[in-house]
């Protein structure tokens, strides 16, 4: 390649004037033996060269059709979730409405009776706890005399 | 679009996504995070794909975009990294390819240009973009972009003559 074109180009070059062409031509002469003014500038355009091979070779983690396995499986689990508290919270329910009711009303009538004897009974023994209490008032008074009624 | 289709639409311009990374990011690590964030991006845009002309220019811009928000993040952080203490895991890979320390010396001064001169270095010199289709990924005007270019190669170049003269090359 003639020397005077080379100069040229290199001009052309740095002032950012060279075509893709070009500048090809230019990395070509580059490549191999150079003129001796021109060495300062070879590993320039090896250097060009030599970054043009770095290659990426790395998986993509596209990764959408395991997002959408986990997406129904997320689905799944809550469709179990519910299912389960749901019949726990029915058969909880009917246990729960058992009440222990009676069929005829004489039979309730008698048992509501005796409920609440059962209670009265009950609030008796506490009143009579209290009349213990008055009793303790009463010596009390007689002990700690107020003298000033 | 099914993921084939996808990971063959792509497959011509990832290098290119992950190289643009790199020479922003500078850590090999990083700009594989990054490239991976990016193609995920564009894949959820799938199906609005078609309306773009180019994807592959549609995805540089993107991956301009994501690093540049990446660098401005650590800044804002105040975790900025010095690049040059970074242990990249090709680098014992890198130092077999080189014949000399001068091709490492020009990826210093690249790395060392501005974030949108180092942009267009990579996509005109090593990635052999045409001017339009910068313009475009860079949403710049050509003219701005040529300007850019030649600064950024002139540096390069009063670099590349002093070391020489100091016989580093």
């Amino acid at each position: 390649m003639e020397l005077d074109r080379i100069e040229i180009l290199l001009e052309k070059y740095f002032d950012g004037a060279t075509s893709i062409a070009e500048e090809k031509e230019l990395q070509d002469y580059f490549s191999g033996d150079v003129a001796q003014h021109h060495e300062k500038y070879k590993p320039l355009f090896g250097y060009f060269v030599k970054e043009r091979e770095q290659q990426f070779e790395q998986n993509i983690p596209l990764q959408t059709k395991k997002r959408k396995v986990v997406a129904w499986l997320s689905v799944a689990a809550s469709v179990v979730v519910l299912v389960g508290v749901g019949t726990f919270a029915y058969f909880n329910q009917t246990q729960s409405q058992d009440l222990g009711t009676y069929d005829s009303p004489e039979e309730a009538f008698k048992e509501t009776q005796k409920a609440l004897a059962l209670l009265s009974d009950h609030v008796n023994t506490g009143v009579e706890s209290v009349q213990y209490i008055q009793e303790y008032e009463t010596a009390k008074d007689r002990v700690f005399v107020d003298h000033h009624n | 679009m099914n993921q084939n289709e996808f990971m063959q639409l792509v497959s011509p311009f990832k290098s290119k996504i992950f190289r643009v990374a790199k020479r922003l990011l500078v850590s090999t690590e990083e700009a594989e995070d990054a490239t991976q964030e990016v193609l995920v991006k564009l894949w959820t845009k799938n199906e609005v794909l078609s309306v773009y002309t180019s994807v592959e220019a549609l995805a540089m811009t993107m991956t301009k975009n994501y690093c540049l928000d990446q660098l401005k993040s650590k800044r804002a952080g105040n975790l900025r990294i010095v690049h040059t203490n970074f242990t990249d895991r090709e680098a014992p890979l890198q130092k077999q390819v080189e014949d000399t320390d001068t091709m490492s010396w020009v990826e210093k001064v690249i790395n060392q240009l501005p974030e949108q001169q180092r942009l267009i270095v990579q996509m005109r010199d090593i990635e052999q973009y045409e001017f339009e289709e910068i313009a475009k990924i860079l949403e710049m005007n050509e003219t701005a972009i040529r300007v850019a270019l030649s600064r950024a190669r002139k540096t390069i170049r009063e670099f590349m003559i002093k070391t020489h003269s100091y016989g580093i090359g």
